[in-house]
């Protein structure tokens, strides 16, 4: 939900109550008025009519309402005392409309000489129910024109004001690690906008600092560690070449070289590792994954003829991917290394290409591997094999993560690598 | 042929004078920032492997020192880092080659081999043992002026071996230089092996007079009759 969208529900309901309970106000407030002005109307008739039925002795003759708003009838002085004026509504009948219609009726008494007369005057009234329905028609429209103008002034002046709110959303969003500088979008007279720029920028800027240094110790990691493996494999490389050095001697000196190779490699991979996490591989294009695979399917031609593979690819699809293309190989080597080295003699591979991914499947032992554990750092299904890191997986699982590919793997018989990319 | 090594860690830097000077080039070594610019100030040199993280300074501002000098072109950086951002500063400074650590001593000879030919002058030599002569630029190999057909991945374990010749080349060294650095698995040097063999075939057939000699535990060795 937008935040226009949210205000504006609040909005909606509060206005609804409150206009609710303002309408009863006003109505109650309007009728009050109503009716005091007509019964001061009536009250001025009342003094109009016995001023003039003290001149005029027909007036007092008149028995009915007609087309005066009045009658007269003489009563007994004794109850004449007990009356008081009464104001009151009641319906009367109508040539009019046809029909009853309410009106408002004084009834008072006044003394003429020695006679007593009861005096009922009546004004015509406003009706209720028609006040009601216009009153209840006026709030519609004016409920609906002030959700109308609140809609557009919270468009036009939320988008203004939150405007940096939204400057620091997209700061947050189109930042990328190590590669966005932490500048302040610019001022904003709203004090909690300049705070949140400022609290935006601190923690970009922190970020980038975190990731600087992180880098910085990935890289020192690297260094500390390859620099002696450099100087042990160079000396025991040179000690072999001597040829003092004795057959038995050169290969235990073999064997160590073996050993410090498997280190670099581990060290390798794990630092690899920790920059596709890390996100320290940037630039992304995008990669023809097919292309690409046919060229590295090339360059492992020697192993998979050596091993006597049948390799197919099938489906005419290109699928596209957006990533960085160093890891696209990386990712791409891995797979299919892992399908060469863990098949059998004479087995097969099969590539086979849909729109947005593909479905690589193998032979190899028969049975299930380990599901998700595959991917897992230092997995190894084959612990015989001393050479292999048992982190091409963990690292093509990493790639995968990184961008959103879906990678799953199953057994059907063969060894089946399924991978859907997001599209591009 | 006079290289000068720039690195800061002395015992590698040890390791690898011996190695070149067994190749009869004349070696100096610096091993900090201001000792490496009075040297490459001071003098010429055929090669220079370039270590990036020095005392006093980066390696890399050397390099662009020695770009201003326009003698950049026969450096290889050596260095630890194996940073994509570092590569592509240092190849666009001029530099030849950029070498990860560890590196196989082997490698090293085939890429310094391959700067010195580069900037040699009169342009093309030819790599040379025995009666073969391999032509790195055309990828064209002949045993006594008779042509030797050999396919691409032939052609590059033989020239491996041509710029390493009597030096023990571990085949894991073999395996990266020319199956790229994903050949790391035992099974690996099974199929190793069984390449060499046509190459060792191939080579007594036209009756080359080097060969291919096993050395176990490690590798093999190009050998001169």
């Amino acid at each position: 939900m937008k935040l226009n969208h949210f205000t504006l529900k609040y909005l909606a309901a509060a206005m609804l109550v409150i206009l609710s309970a303002w309408a009863a106000v006003f109505y109650i407030n309007i009728l009050d008025e109503v009716y005091d002005s007509l019964d001061d109307g009536l009250d001025n008739y009342r003094l109009l009519i016995i001023r003039k039925a003290r001149k005029d002795k027909t007036v007092l003759e008149k028995a009915a309402f007609g087309e005066g708003n009045y009658e007269i009838r003489e009563i007994r002085a004794g109850e004449a005392l007990k009356r008081k004026d009464v104001y009151k509504d009641t319906l009367m009948y109508m040539d009019f409309e046809n029909d009853l219609e309410p009106v408002r009726m004084l009834t008072t008494v006044f003394r003429d000489g020695a006679a007593n007369y009861e005096l009922k005057i009546i004004s015509s009234m406003v009706e209720e129910d028609d006040l009601m329905e216009d009153l209840f028609y006026a709030l519609i429209w004016l409920y609906v024109i002030l959700l109308t103008s609140i809609l557009l002034v919270n468009h036009v002046l939320l988008r203004r004001t939150w405007r940096p709110f939204y400057a620091a959303l997209d700061r947050l969003r189109d930042f990328r690690l190590g590669k966005t500088a932490a500048a302040p979008v610019g001022k904003s007279n709203i004090s909690e906008f300049r705070e949140l720029d400022r609290e935006v920028t601190d923690l970009l800027e922190r970020t980038n600092r975190a990731y600087e240094s992180q880098k910085q110790f990935l890289e020192n990691a690297a260094h500390e560690l390859q620099t002696p493996l450099a100087i042990s494999l160079s000396r025991l490389e040179l000690l072999a070449e001597k040829d003092t050095v004795a057959e038995p001697e050169r290969r235990a000196i073999g064997e160590v070289i073996r050993t410090l190779e498997r280190m670099k490699r581990l060290n390798k991979s794990l630092l690899l590792l920790s920059r596709i996490e890390n996100r320290q591989f940037a630039g992304e294009e995008p990669v023809d994954l097919r292309a690409m695979a046919l060229t590295i399917l090339g360059e492992f031609e020697d192993l998979t003829g050596f091993r006597r593979l049948k390799v197919s690819v099938t489906g005419e699809f290109h699928p596209v991917a957006r990533m960085n293309r160093d890891l696209a190989q990386i990712f791409w080597t891995n797979l299919l290394k892992n399908a060469i080295v863990h098949n059998i003699e004479g087995g097969v591979i099969e590539l086979i290409f849909a729109p947005q991914g593909f479905l690589l499947r193998n032979s190899g032992i028969h049975r299930p591997l380990a599901g998700e554990r595959l991917f897992q750092r230092f997995y190894q299904e084959d612990t015989a094999n001393k050479n292999s890191t048992g982190l091409g997986l963990a690292i093509t699982g990493a790639i995968a993560e990184t961008y959103d590919i879906r990678l799953i793997y199953s057994f059907d018989g063969l060894h089946q690598w399924q991978a859907l990319f997001p599209a591009p | 042929m006079k290289i000068l090594i720039v690195e800061d860690e002395p015992e590698l830097a040890d390791a690898l004078r011996q190695s070149l000077e067994t190749e009869k080039f004349l070696v100096e070594h610096a091993c900090n920032f201001h000792q490496a610019l009075n040297k490459i100030i001071s003098f010429f040199y055929d090669c220079i492997l370039l270590d990036i993280g020095l005392p006093g300074g980066s390696g890399l501002d050397l390099l662009r020192e020695l770009k201003q000098m326009e003698r950049s072109g026969n450096v290889i950086i050596i260095s630890a880092r194996d940073s994509l951002d570092d590569k592509l500063t240092g190849l666009d400074l001029g530099a030849d080659d950029y070498l990860v650590k560890p590196f196989h001593l082997a490698e090293l000879h085939a890429r310094i081999r391959s700067v010195l030919r580069r900037n040699a002058p009169g342009g093309r030599t030819l790599l040379e043992a025995g009666n073969v002569a391999l032509d790195p630029d055309e990828r064209t190999a002949t045993v006594a002026e008779k042509e030797l057909v050999l396919n691409r991945k032939e052609f590059d374990v033989l020239s491996y071996f041509m710029v390493n010749k009597n030096r023990v080349v571990d085949k894991t060294s073999l395996a990266e230089y020319v199956w790229g650095d994903y050949m790391d698995d035992a099974d690996d040097y099974e199929f190793i092996y069984s390449q060499i063999k046509n190459l060792r075939k191939k080579l007594k057939d036209s009756l080359a007079d080097i060969e291919i000699q096993a050395v176990y535990g490690m590798g093999y060795k190009l050998v001169l009759p």
